[in-house]
């Protein structure tokens, strides 16, 4: 596409460096634009065909990803909801061979179980993250480290510790020992996460509250929890889906397997009773539906929450 | 950090007597000189084929029309302003002409030419039309985890180029009709981040020019630099215009006297919809301005 009446030395060897004239001029730039679009054209159908590929591959990644999850609720469903009931939702449970029995008592125990280790584990996980948040000293990197550590201590330790710390002394078995050893199970979760909801807020916003004259624990409360408040929500909500489900802390600490779906689970899955693996299969269903309606819920809770706020 | 090294202090900031006329004479930087002393062939004269033009364009997100009825006619090799307030739709146009709309959910209607290709056509490739136009954003936006090379290449990699020589001869136009390559030609292989504001900019400028594109879209490239950085691409923008269309989003009045050939002026109109004003060579808007709105503009009674 060099135009007629150029007379332009255009180097034969592209990238001769010193020749910035050449490469500069009008006639320079004719001489390289056919070559980039036509390798531009030249790789189109080229990546056409790689950007399909890729994307059948993600498309393939995410469907194995999801079919754990699919087959799992499907086969815990085929093998519990059979012995769903009314009743089994209702009833106390019943010893091996006597008919009907349900599992209100696991139900009511692990939702006591798990309220009341919420209070305990909120409150100092909310403020732990405030001061994580507000306060960028030698003691926070500390204390996110320890958090961090937490997470990583095995779900069975604590359950030792809580046994150690409030089963042995006190003599016996308790409700409270169970939650306690959850809540230290779902704090160093919810710290994190409520960290990282306060850490979206932008920091000028923090800024403009401080300039307004604003005192740093008001401008905590009405910018930063306000503003972190979907993403509060959403991390706690599964931060409590986790303790639902775990069952090596309360091994140790809870009175009987009747007083805690999970543990209900264990037992009843190892005996060798077909009732009592019909009733396990069931309990583990209750419990799935329960986790999955509980993230179903933080989504919803964070969606709604950040709707409004626009 | 290491100080700027694009600011020595003898330099001018680029007069801004607000003719196009002063286009070569405004600033005579080192870099300038050097350019206009390589150039040894030039482009052909301004013809009168259109490098862009568009039809009754409108653009709305999810039913809500941003800016409609825009019919305009971009002078090849010239410098076009797109002026106006905030929120009438001028980077909506822009953003319109490489159908980059289509990542954003933008429903656009009409027609955009971009010489003979018809950009919006069902048989038209988004990527090729891209690879014919360039796009320079608000803010510097050098890819981070690139060098200063690869950065000004990546256009011509993306689009499979793969011969050295070709790339490394592009480069160093490119940087050089950013006037950036006296800055930069030691440390090609460092960081783009260590540039100042000014100097990424101006990278993103050759980064564009690269591919040797027929159209330079800029949506307000000034708007996060300093005056003196701001004064560098304007001379910049001035002397690109011999070889490039260049279409500049600003709502920066004094900046489209300074350097546009001609003007297009965007308003709100009574639904509170942006559309074209009035267009026509910028001496002629801002001297005489056909409608009463548009007067009222750029005297800075309104907007």
């Amino acid at each position: 596409m060099s135009r007629a009446g150029d007379s332009v030395a255009v180097p034969a060897a592209a990238g001769d460096l010193d020749e910035s004239q050449a490469q500069l001029g009008w006639a320079a730039r004719e001489r390289r634009r056919p070559i980039i679009q036509a390798a531009a054209r030249r790789t189109l159908r080229r990546r056409r065909l790689a950007g399909k590929l890729v994307q059948a591959l993600c498309v393939l990644c995410a469907a194995i990803g999801l079919a754990p999850l699919v087959a799992l609720v499907y086969y815990t469903a085929d093998r519990g909801l059979p012995g769903i009931s009314l009743s089994f939702l209702t009833n106390a449970p019943v010893p091996e061979g006597v008919p009907g029995g349900g599992i209100s008592t696991a139900i009511a125990g692990s939702a006591e179980i798990v309220g009341l280790a919420l209070v305990m584990a909120i409150p100092v996980g909310l403020l732990a993250a405030l001061f994580l948040h507000e306060r960028r000293g030698r003691l926070a990197a500390g204390i996110r480290f320890g958090a961090d550590m937490l997470t990583g201590v095995p779900s069975i330790v604590i359950g030792i510790f809580a046994y150690a710390l409030l089963v042995r002394p006190l003599h016996h078995f308790s409700d409270l020992a169970a939650s306690f050893a959850l809540a230290v199970l779902m704090l160093p979760i919810m710290i994190r996460a409520d960290e990282e909801a306060m850490r979206t807020v932008a920091m000028d916003l923090w800024e403009a509250g401080v300039a307004l004259g604003a005192r740093r624990s008001r401008v905590a409360r009405s910018v930063v929890l306000r503003g972190a408040l979907p993403g509060l929500v959403t991390g706690n909500l599964l931060a409590v889906s986790r303790g639902v489900g775990e069952t090596a802390p309360l091994l140790f600490t809870v009175a009987a397997p009747s007083f805690a779906m999970t543990l209900l689970i264990y037992t009843d899955g190892t005996q060798p009773f077909p009732s009592d693996q019909q009733t396990a299969w069931a309990t583990a269903l209750v419990l799935l539906m329960f986790v999955l309606i509980l993230s179903g819920l933080a989504r919803v809770v964070a969606w709604r929450l950040t709707r409004r706020a626009r | 950090m290491t100080e700027d090294p694009d600011a020595p202090a003898s330099e001018p900031a680029g007069a801004s007597d607000g003719a196009r006329s002063a286009r070569y004479s405004s600033t005579r930087t080192p870099a300038s000189v050097a350019l206009e002393a390589a150039r040894a062939s030039q482009p052909p004269a301004p013809d009168s084929e259109p490098a862009v033009t568009l039809e009754s364009l409108k653009v709305s997100f999810g039913g809500h029309v941003a800016v409609r009825n825009v019919t305009l006619e971009l002078p090849a090799r010239q410098v076009t302003a797109l002026v106006g307030p905030s929120g009438c739709g001028k980077t909506t146009v822009l953003r319109a002409i490489n159908r980059l709309h289509d990542h954003t959910g933008g429903r656009v209607e009409g027609t955009v030419r971009l010489g003979d290709i018809d950009v919006y056509a069902p048989d038209t490739d988004p990527e090729l039309v891209r690879a014919r136009v360039g796009m320079v954003f608000q803010r510097p936006n050098p890819f981070p985890t690139m060098s200063i090379l690869d950065n000004v290449t990546s256009g011509l990699r993306f689009n499979g180029v793969r011969n050295r020589a070709l790339l490394r001869e592009a480069a160093e136009a490119a940087l050089r009709h950013a006037a950036l390559w006296d800055i930069v030609k030691d440390r090609l292989n460092q960081t783009a981040l260590r540039l100042s504001g000014g100097q990424q900019q101006r990278l993103c400028i050759a980064r564009a020019l690269a591919i040797e594109p027929d159209v330079l879209l800029m949506d307000e490239p000034c708007s996060a630099l300093d005056p003196v950085a701001t004064a560098k691409i304007e001379d910049l923008i001035a002397h690109l215009a011999t070889e490039v269309t260049i279409v500049l989003v600003t709502h920066n009045m004094f900046q489209a006297a300074r350097v546009s050939d001609n003007a297009a002026v965007f308003l709100l109109d009574e639904d509170r919809v942006g559309e074209l004003v009035e267009v026509g060579p910028t001496v002629e808007i801002f001297d005489s301005p056909r409608h009463e709105r548009t007067k009222q503009y750029v005297t800075g009674h309104v907007g």
